[in-house]
């Protein structure tokens, strides 16, 4: 990369401004600035979660076979939407709008379902017995950690539905460039990205084994 | 949002993709069998964070192509990450002795 920079701009301008030294656009480099706070947001309430576990000794493992196989399904779910949405930008990259469209939309689907599946498995817990302050199986603050992670990490799957379908349309209609795709993208591969640290933490390591 | 100047050569299409995915669903039916194998906890939280962050590692190279992007981008934001995170590990107990330091009972 560095010897490029030199054959390009001779070694001179690019610690001088008026240059891009990370070649991306502006907006791009806002959203990996995002995700990174976000990250470290995730990162807060992920500790949280595990101080408070371990600090328990009481802590419940109330996720049987069919709670796991739902987690297992929205993970599969969410790993897919990923794939689609790659597709989404190489073929908006490519210019290939309705393409693209269609893929951002199978993104959403995705997502959609994602939801669909995890309140679903919210409203099982609930009918358990699982309450924000209360459960019948062991530490309470087991409901507040649960409700508080997986409730932040569905916010953002809703939110990024909503903000694909923006970009979608917009991209459409040629208000958006191929670019917008891509920084869609980074937050849905972000979102799916935390998934891969709640799932095993909260789901399997909680799993109801007998 | 002029067009990306430098927008280096990414990896070859979808097919590559397809099989970051199909890894990336091997490693999560890994930690499915791990969940049920009734290891010690700490054993299977070293075991699943460590495959967590191999997933983490690969979704952030491939699917959000930092892989490809300049080094300098690379350098910019995974060391901040990471080390804000573990500072948060360092100091996360002070959230609990602070109370205790009286600023806030007295």
């Amino acid at each position: 990369m560095s010897e490029l920079d030199v054959a390009v701009n001779g070694g001179q301008q690019i610690w001088q401004g008026g240059e891009s030294p990370y070649a991306i656009p502006s907006n791009k480099l806002g959203m990996w600035l995002f995700i990174v706070s976000d990250s470290i947001t995730f990162g807060a309430v992920l500790f949280c979660y595990a101080y408070l576990r371990l600090a328990s000794p009481d802590w419940p493992s109330p996720f049987h076979l069919a709670s796991i196989e739902n987690a297992t399904v929205m993970t599969f779910v969410l790993l897919s939407s990923s794939v689609t949405m790659v597709a989404a930008v190489e073929a908006a990259k490519a210019g290939r709008i309705a393409a693209s469209v269609r893929w951002l939309a199978a993104t959403m689907l995705g997502g959609v379902i994602f939801d669909i599946l995890h309140i679903r498995e919210w409203l099982g817990l609930i009918h358990e017995g699982l309450r924000l302050y209360h459960n019948d199986w062991g530490s309470p603050l087991f409901g507040a950690a649960f409700f508080t992670l997986t409730g932040l990490h569905m916010t953002h799957v809703t939110i990024g539905v909503i903000y694909l379908c923006v970009v979608a349309i917009g991209f459409r209609r040629g208000k958006f460039t191929s670019d917008d795709v891509e920084i869609s993208g980074l937050y849905w591969h972000f979102v799916d990205l935390v998934w891969m640290f709640i799932f095993p933490l909260v789901y399997l390591l909680s799993a109801r084994i007998r | 949002m002029n067009a990306t100047a430098g927008h280096s050569e990414g990896p070859a299409g979808m097919s590559w993709f397809l099989k970051v995915w199909a890894v990336l669903l091997v490693l999560t039916a890994v930690e499915i069998f791990l969940a049920y194998e009734e290891l010690p906890v700490h054993i299977m939280l070293i075991l699943l964070m460590g495959i967590s962050l191999i997933k983490a590692a690969m979704i952030v190279a491939y699917f959000m192509h930092l892989r490809y992007e300049r080094t300098s981008l690379v350098w910019t934001l995974v060391p901040a990450t990471i080390f804000v995170l573990v500072m948060m590990t360092v100091f996360f107990s002070d959230s609990l002795r602070i109370v205790r330091l009286g600023l806030f009972l007295h």
